[in-house]
């Protein structure tokens, strides 16, 4: 049934496309740490229309699947002549899903400063850019950054997704090997063991850098 | 636009995808509880069979856990239909997130309640069901509520192994015109909303009204 001699000739295709999840896991994180902290902001404008747009925005793309987003982006856009590759489509689609999220972890770290530190920074006849820049994003950024820290690792978790837009990352890789072969045993376990390794290690070093961080 | 004649297929989706929600939210329930108990166990062996679990349900994706589910265990001799995979892939996953869920919700409950009870001279099982689990069900609900709704997303990755819900019926629709593709997905992501808005609306009542009187 299980043969170790077929695993480990299947090892070495899915650790390459490993790099592929990896890649897009950062471009996708990178994207959702911009976007999100834009809908975050944007959310807390004064103008009452455009608060409400953002907050439209968030809700809607926490409340829908990334399955169909990343569907969207990849199929739907063409049909109104917009082609984006699966790669694109895919860190596009996991940038934009998480943003709403970060969105979230961001307001509560912008809520978390203190009032003082809004009106000191008024007092001193600072822009808002400056004050944004300098005052208040430092202190709102620094205590969730845990937090991010963890939607990094489940973003890594759901980048098996982007392979329904056949981005070759490492659930594609071993579908492709399963369908060759017929064997799906021995390649899908091994990336559950994979993704199993390296999402507790990340854990586990996210949890060292929290301690460290407090620490200061 | 007229999407009038999309509706029926994208119904029919639509009841398949909350099917497959509700089995799957009563499994993952369930597995909450047990799970979340066992990890509070006296005994190390249960605790230790439990942490394994979440461990790994937490740490590998869903669609690993579905594909491994739906292919790779016939390889071992075991059948699974796609609705089985799907419900058990969806189950067992929400179900070790929950765990955690209800594992800390009770440890958050105040040490003195339970001194208290003992004090009273009630039984464990009275304990926890007269004075620590109405507690902590009331700390547990946030979380649960966003569960639900990740669940209900979730169910959209059951199209891969072959079910025929919402997220699939776009894709069969998406064959007989792809110039309308655009327009599918489109209605297919507004479907899901007015599905998982309820829950968020849902969440926020019973969050106001079950922290009425509290603070």
């Amino acid at each position: 049934m299980w043969s170790w001699s077929f695993t480990w000739s299947t090892l070495p295709y899915i650790l390459d496309a490993m790099k592929m999840t990896i890649l897009a896991t950062i471009v996708g994180f990178a994207i959702a740490l911009v976007g999100g902290l834009l809908l975050a902001m944007g959310r807390r404008s004064k103008n009452r229309l455009i608060s409400l747009i953002f907050t439209g925005v968030i809700e809607f793309v926490r409340s829908t699947p990334l399955l169909v987003q990343l569907y969207f982006l990849f199929y739907g856009l063409p049909a109104i002549g917009i082609s984006l590759g699966p790669f694109t489509a895919g860190v596009l689609g996991l940038g934009i899903h998480y943003s709403a999220y970060l969105s979230e972890v961001y307001r509560s770290g912008i809520e978390a400063v203190p009032r003082g530190q809004w009106e000191a920074a008024k007092a001193l006849n600072f822009t808002r850019w400056t004050m944004w820049r300098r005052i208040i994003l430092p202190q709102a950024i620094r205590p969730v950054v845990p937090v991010l820290g963890n939607y990094l690792i489940v973003m890594f978790k759901e980048t098996p997704v982007l392979s329904a837009i056949t981005l070759v990352e490492m659930l594609m890789a071993a579908k492709m090997i399963g369908a060759e072969s017929f064997r799906y045993l021995e390649a899908f376990t091994l990336v559950g063991i994979l993704f199993l390794i390296l999402s507790y290690a990340s854990s586990l070093l996210i949890r060292r850098l929290e301690l460290k961080w407090n620490r200061t | 636009m007229v999407s009038v004649d999309l509706l029926p297929l994208l119904y029919q989706g639509a009841v398949t995808t909350l099917k497959v929600t509700v089995l799957s939210m009563g499994v993952a329930f369930l597995l909450s509880f047990l799970a979340g108990f066992a990890r509070l166990s006296r005994r190390k062996s249960i605790r230790l069979v439990s942490s394994v679990y979440v461990e790994v349900f937490r740490g590998t994706s869903l669609i690993v856990q579905l594909f491994w589910l739906f292919y790779a265990l016939p390889l071992l001799g075991i059948e699974l239909t796609a609705l089985a995979a799907g419900v058990a892939a969806l189950g067992l996953n929400y179900g070790a997130y929950g765990s955690e869920v209800v594992r800390s919700a009770i440890l958050a409950v105040p040490k003195g309640q339970t001194e208290a009870s003992i004090a009273l001279n009630m039984s464990p099982m009275l304990r926890m069901r007269r004075v620590i689990l109405p507690q902590a069900m009331v700390i547990m609900l946030p979380s649960f509520s966003n569960l639900a709704i990740e669940l209900l997303k979730g169910t959209s990755l059951v199209s891969l192994i072959t079910m025929a819900d919402l997220t699939y019926q776009g894709m069969i629709l998406r064959t007989f015109d792809a110039s309308r593709t655009f327009e599918i997905f489109g209605l297919i992501l507004l479907m899901y909303f007015v599905m998982a808005y309820p829950l968020t609306l849902m969440m926020r009542w019973l969050e106001r009204r079950f922290s009425a009187g509290r603070v």
